[in-house]
């Protein structure tokens, strides 16, 4: 369990971030929503030690993580997935190297249990063959896929995920959502999704955070978000002329 | 300014640590040889036969006076070429191929997130990405500086041959005249300071770039203009230091 006590963060006089506390549980997709420039990116920074809070703490397990030192982060750091907003592919290396970098890292494994690993972590985002490509060879799916199968090659404990379907077409995010609630439940990990997309709140919302001009100003979950009264948070979600429709059809 | 220089030496201070598996340290040093090395011989051998032949020439143009000796066109070219010209020229050149090699690689790693991706594994990212540039910076720019001296030499040779300024045996007898070995080791010397300089500030400039491409953009430039100045400077306070 990640629990995220009093958070606060400015940058410069714009406070983004206001006594944000909540905690992201075992074995779910725990979602942080929110419209573009609410903060979700900056809570994520800070759950994984990018950026330092200007108040409050985040611990993984009763034990802190913000404001430490690297060495006594390591530990907690070994066992974090996480897939960045762009993917962060290593582009100097191929799929195969990309997927393999953490278990060479942090491992003594055998190549040959490495390879094993990796060949199963591609399979599991259903990329197959692919091992010898270069980054700047795949679509932008297969990119966020290899990202997913770098992030849990190393068995996380935690599996951070920024915005893991932005700029994915419909069919494809879906699959992504799915392989990330399926890996969630078989390895029971901690896993937290920033998204802003509404199919995969609906699909994977198995507890949901809402940010609101940097607070905390909803939580929840798939089934009862869309009967709700919170109106910042209904204006977020029938923000679109489709959600709009939908709704006064109802 | 200050800042930048403290933050520079905390760089420096990260980068200089044991790295965690030697033998991944060692993959990465591999491929920096090559990378910033070897590829680097190919400017390096043109321009230095054309700055030793252009040496010779010069030398001989402005000692074209029957009081001078002919050895002396040879030991000019030899003193200007191991002195100056190799240590410091083919390091500014150097400095532009490499700075901006090492400032836009850090960079965009820098923007794409490939750092942050390094640091939440846990990774010291300065130790993993800058110190194998460094280090094959310091190993490998002495060999190109040898190199060039003695393709510059060969360049005067050949200016000597061609133009028939001296006879080339003329020409030889003098680069054998009046040899000091301490020259040698004093282009060594700066050869080491300039490489540390151009890697080092490149890696800081790079490292440290935020925002987008455009940023990636100027911090390689960036990178090439501060590490010229500075080998420029050092320069001075070497020769004056080390040479009187
Ligand atoms: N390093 C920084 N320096 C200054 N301001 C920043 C920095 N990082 C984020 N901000 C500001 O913090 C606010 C929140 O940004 P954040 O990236 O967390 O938004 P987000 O919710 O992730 O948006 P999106 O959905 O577009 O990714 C923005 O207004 C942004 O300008
Ligand atoms: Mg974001």
């Amino acid at each position: 369990m990640i629990t995220v006590k009093n958070i606060s963060k400015s940058f410069g006089d714009k406070l983004v971030l206001d006594d944000i506390s909540l905690s992201f549980r075992r074995g779910m997709t725990n979602l942080v929503i929110g419209e573009s420039g609410s903060g979700k990116t900056v809570l994520m920074k800070i759950c994984t030690g990018l950026v330092e809070p200007d108040a409050g703490e985040v611990l993984f397990n009763d034990i802190r993580f913000s404001n430490r030192s690297e060495d006594i982060r390591v530990d907690i750091r070994k066992d974090m997935g996480v897939l960045f907003q762009g993917g962060a592919l290593f582009d100097s290396m191929n799929v195969e190297q990309n997927v393999m970098f953490p278990l060479n890292m942090f491992t003594n494994m055998s190549y040959k249990e490495k390879l094993e690993r990796v060949n199963f972590c591609l399979n599991r985002v259903n990329l197959n063959n692919i091992n010898k490509l270069m980054t700047n060879e795949l679509s932008g799916g297969m990119m966020k896929r290899v990202a997913i199968a770098r992030a849990i090659a190393n068995s996380p404990k935690y599996l951070f995920c920024d915005e893991p379907n932005s700029g994915l077409d419909p069919v494809t995010s879906e699959i992504i959502d799915a392989l990330i609630l399926e890996i969630t439940e078989e390895y029971n990990i901690t896993t937290v999704i920033n998204t802003h997309d509404m199919n995969s709140v609906m699909m994977i919302g198995q507890s949901i955070n809402f940010l609101y001009k940097g607070q905390l100003w909803w939580q929840g979950n798939s089934s009862n978000i869309l009967h709700t009264d919170n109106e910042e948070l209904n204006n977020f979600i029938f923000s679109t002329e489709l959600t709009k429709r939908l709704k006064n059809n109802k | 300014m200050l800042k930048t220089i403290g933050d520079y030496f905390i760089l420096i201070g990260q980068t200089f640590q044991r790295p965690p598996k030697f033998s991944i340290f060692r993959r990465q040093l591999m491929h920096e040889f090559y990378n910033l090395g070897v590829s680097s011989f190919g400017i390096v051998s043109i321009l230095s036969v054309f700055v030793g032949a252009v040496a010779a020439i010069l030398v001989a143009y402005n000692t074209d006076n029957p009081m001078f000796p002919e050895e002396l066109i040879g030991f000019s070219t030899r003193q200007m070429v191991i002195l100056e010209f190799s240590p410091t020229i083919i390091s500014i050149i150097l400095a532009g191929k490499l700075g901006s090699q090492i400032a836009s690689e850090l960079g965009t790693m820098r923007v794409t997130q490939q750092i942050d991706a390094l640091q939440v594994m846990g990774i010291n990212t300065a130790n993993y990405l800058i110190l194998p540039k460094i280090i094959a910076c310091l190993l490998f720019m002495p060999v190109l500086i040898v190199f060039s001296i003695a393709l510059g030499l060969i360049g005067g040779w050949a200016a000597c041959l061609l133009t028939n300024i001296i006879t080339p045996y003329n020409y030889i007898l003098g680069l054998r005249s009046w040899f000091d070995p301490f020259s040698v080791y004093f282009a060594l010397i700066k050869t080491e300071v300039f490489a540390f300089l151009i890697s080092s500030i490149a890696g800081f400039i790079g490292y440290n770039v935020k925002g987008g491409s455009v940023e990636v953009g100027k911090a390689s430039t960036k990178g090439v203009v501060h590490s010229s100045i500075l080998i420029i400077i050092f320069d001075l306070i070497l020769t004056q230091t080390l040479l009187t």
